[in-house]
This record gives C-alpha cells, structure tokens and sequence, in this order.
C-alpha cells in the first residue's frame, strides 16, 4: 500500500469540501482497502465519511429512501424494506457473507469495482485499470465475464446483487456534487457500458459523493424472486442472477420487471421480455419464450457460452417462483 | 578565518561540481532514486489511535494505512486473530467490532478508533472457556486450527444474530470463514450445540 494522509470528515458539507482527484472517500472499506492493498487505487489520501452520511432507511407514500451509510445488513433486516421491497433484502442477502454485509455501506455496494481477475492482477494489462493497455481478458480466460453490452476495451462485469434488485424496481441515486448541489440520477444511467472509456464505472460527477438511494413505492412485495447461480453455493459472485418482480391481477401480469447480473458491466433490464410478459397469463409457457426473447439479444464470449444456457434457466425460475406456480 | 574561507573555497568547488554532474544525470536515473527510496525508506503517515480491544484501551501510534489485523498481532500481540488471504476471503481474521462480526484485515485501524473491538482472546471468561470455544473441542469443529478463531467469532455472531434455525441457514451465515481441512460438519454441530442451550 502507498502512503496515505487520512483525514475525517465530520458533515456532508466537509466530506465534499475535503475531496479533491487525488483523495478518495472511504466508508466500509470492504473493496477500497483490498484495492489499496493491490496498488489499484492509489490516493494520496483517504476521508472517511462514515460520520458524514446518513444511516437511515425512511420510508413514505412515495417512495423509500436508504441512507448512504446504511449497512448492506441492515437492509437485510429493516421492517420497512422486508415488507414493501422485499426483492432488496433477498438479492443483498445472497452476496458476500455476513462479516463483509456488516460493514459495507449502501453506496459502497453500488460503486464496488468489477472483479475481472485480470483488473486485480497488476502484472496483466487491463483497459480498466490503466487506459489503453490492453484487455487481457479479450483473449485470456472470460468465463465469468460479459454476454451483452461489453466491448472491445473491457468485457468485465458488475459484481453487485443489490444493484440488480435496484436496477428492477427503478431506484434512483442521490448525491451531492462538488459545488454542494443536490443532484439525482436515474439507476439506469448510473452504471455505464466500457463502450470507448472503460475506466468509467458510473456517472457519477468527478468529487460528488452518494447521499441515499430512493426507490419508489410499488406493488411488488408479493410476487418476486432472485435467483443467483455461481460456482458455489454461498459467497461467490454470480455467474448469472436474475431478478423478477410481478405485478399480478389473478393470473394476468400488470406490471414486470425482469433484471439481471453476472451478464453486463451493469445491471441489465430485459425490457423486451418484460414487455412481451404484460398483459399475459402467468404460465411456464409464456416465462420460457420471454427467456428465449432474452437470450436472442445476448452475444457470449469464447469461454462463456455456458451462461446463456444458465440465464434461460434462471429467468424461467425465477419468473416461476414469483409467479408462485 | 583564513582556514575558513579555504574551506569555503573548497566547499564551492566541491558542490558546484556535484550540482554539474547532477543536472547530467538523466531524470529517469532520478525518479528510479526517489523510487528507490520511497521502497526502502517508505514515508509514513503515523496517527494516533486509541482502541478498546477486549473492555482493554490501548493508546497507539499507527501508520495511517495499518489494518486493524495487523495492529492487533503486531503491536498488541493478541495474534489469536489469524492472517489468512489478508483480502477478505477466508474470513480467519474475523473479530467482533460494536458486536458485530467484521473482517479486521479490510478494516483500517484508525477507523476502528471509538469502537468496542472483540477478539478471540477477550472470549473466555478467566480459565472458562466460552461455550462456543467449548463446543468446537467437543464436536471436532478444527483440525489445524488455523480458521478456528475465526470461526469461533463468526460463530458466536451467529448465534447472537439468530441464524442458527437449520443446518441450511447455519451454513449460509457461515460461509464467509473458509476452512481447508473441511471441518464444516465439525463446525455446524459445534453451532447447533451452543444454540440449543
């Protein structure tokens, strides 16, 4: 690890005031600390926020609203979020353990940075970490990497279930930039595709920090599902999850949302399954031609064709499930 | 004086030529110096740290980049709390801070500061040990030994938290402490001992 000057920033006010390009913010540390290590990032210093951001999770008529600060636990156990936005607590209970959920914030959670091994591997070439140096996962082993939206700069994916469960039930990312304005993104602009500039993660503004997610009131507190399948039961990043989240008047689908990890280097929505699925009965039959709509719009690697097969079989699984059929 | 100002002279030439010779010096030669000396000289940033380790304070002066893990088996010689992966894989390192179960090697030390930190050495009550300690010697929960600790912290907040309701439920709230001998069954008998109590 490089030397590192450490300063607190005890407001919101001061954490932004304090923050310049070459100092990091720093909350649960469970990613930032294991990159500091590596020689990934590298700040001259570091502001812990911790004090500065609120750990609340408030909920109205509208919408709720989880502090930046929130543990990824006590999204898991808050009675506000097991009721209304159950889909939440189940994808965030499915990621990291325990010990890495007491710690890691909210925002910390959705800025985590790929797990592409070769990002981690500081004697490989990687677009991500250095531009211009070249993907070596273009042409080493990309079994864990994208099926859609990649190119030919980065094909890492977003390692976050929560996330996923955001990005299915239209959150929205609120933040604070470097003047002190409040400004909110939608999650689906939030993370963005390496395209030409795969050093981007997200958009948000250089030095703004995250103030809350808030992610408006719906009616999908009884029939949803998060399925995640990875190489070993617990604690491991997915190689493919789905998100489902039905609406249902009877058997007839009002509203879906259908999202998906492991797949992209953002959380992806299947708009063309989902609105192939409104208006129909909830059947088996119906879920595997949405799968199959789904799984036409994908373009594996060499190494992970594997995962097509795996995403087909967890969007009929998971639509199942929240079908409850 | 007169002594004086021949060594001034001397002093002049000396250094001038020294200044010469290093303007010649390509700045790559440089930058593999200060490289060089930042490797073996590393300038720090030491803060103070106060800790409260097992109901025990602690006033410190640590590098800014120390891990809590480091701080506790290096300085405070508690080295019951085992270095595994030192990434946040294994979960050896697990300790309590606030009564929760976290990872002190991805925890900073000063950001540790004000918190009530547990280790495997502040479990056991004088001689007694803690029935969770107990239990894994009981039911075989080890073989090297090397995870147990930290084990045995995450086993305990598994307990206090609650998830002890099925073998199943056992096993996803232990699955961030890695053990390579698999004493797994070992492990989760151990569990369901100290819950059924």
């Amino acid at each position: 690890m490089r030397p590192l000057n450490f300063e607190r920033a005890t407001d919101l006010t001061a954490a932004v005031k304090l923050k310049t390009n070459t100092k990091q913010f720093i909350a649960g540390g469970t990613n930032l600390v294991d990159l500091l290590k590596k020689e990934i990032a590298q700040p001259e210093g570091l502001i812990d926020i911790t004090k500065s951001l609120s750990t609340a999770i408030v909920q109205d008529e509208k919408q709720i609203h989880i502090g930046a600060m929130c543990s990824n636990t006590a999204i898991t156990t808050n009675s506000a979020i097991l009721n209304a936005y159950p889909l939440l607590a189940k994808a965030v209970l499915v990621g990291a353990s325990p010990q890495i959920r007491n710690m890691a914030s909210a925002a910390g959670n959705i800025l985590q940075r790929n797990r592409c091994p070769y990002f981690y591997d500081t004697t490989t070439s990687c677009n991500k970490r250095q531009a211009g140096s070249g993907c070596s996962a273009l042409t080493g082993e990309q079994r864990m990497h994208a099926i859609i939206g990649y190119s030919t700069q980065c094909v890492a994916v977003h390692p976050s279930d929560f996330a996923v469960a955001l990005a299915a039930l239209d959150a929205s990312v609120l933040a604070q930039s470097a003047t002190q304005e409040k400004i909110t993104i939608p999650f689906a602009d939030f993370h963005v595709l390496p395209g030409e500039t795969p050093t981007l993660d997200n958009s948000l503004p250089e030095n703004a920090i995250i103030t809350g997610i808030t992610i408006p009131t719906n009616q999908f507190n009884s029939n949803y599902a998060y399925v995640k399948l990875r190489d070993r039961t617990s604690y491991a990043f997915a190689l493919v999850s789905v998100a489902a989240a039905l609406q249902l008047k009877g058997k007839k689908i009002v509203a879906v949302r259908l999202a998906s990890g492991g797949v992209a280097a953002k959380p992806w929505r299947w708009h063309v399954a989902e609105k192939f699925l409104k208006g129909k009965t909830v059947n088996v039959a119906q879920f595997k031609k949405a799968a199959d709509l789904v799984v036409a719009s994908v373009k594996p690697l060499e190494h992970n064709e594997f995962k097509v097969a795996l995403l087909h079989g967890a969007i009929v699984s998971a639509l199942t499930e929240a079908a409850k059929i | 004086m007169a002594e004086h100002s021949a060594n001034s002279r001397r002093h002049f030439l000396k250094t001038s030529s020294f200044l010469t010779a290093l303007a010649f010096i390509p700045n790559s030669v440089k930058a593999f110096y200060t490289e060089a000396k930042n490797y073996l000289f590393t300038p720090k940033n030491v803060l103070p740290v106060q800790l409260t380790v097992n109901k025990e304070i602690h006033k410190l002066k640590c590098d800014s980049r120390s891990t809590l893990l480091d701080v506790l088996r290096e300085k405070l010689k508690l080295t019951g709390t085992k270095k595994g992966c030192d990434h946040g894989q294994c979960g050896a390192c697990t300790v309590h801070i606030d009564g929760q179960r976290a990872l002190s090697c991805l925890t900073l030390a000063t950001m540790a500061e004000g918190k009530s930190i547990t280790t495997i050495e502040g479990l056991a009550n004088g001689n007694e040990l803690h029935p969770m300690q107990a239990a894994f010697i009981a039911c075989d929960g080890f073989q090297c030994g090397y995870c147990t600790p930290g084990q045995i912290m995450s086993a305990v907040a598994c307990v206090n938290e609650g998830h002890t309701n099925s073998v199943a439920e056992i096993k996803e709230f232990m699955s961030g402490n890695l053990c390579r001998c698999g004493a797994y069954n070992g492990i989760v008998e151990s569990i369901m001992k100290v819950a059924a109590k």
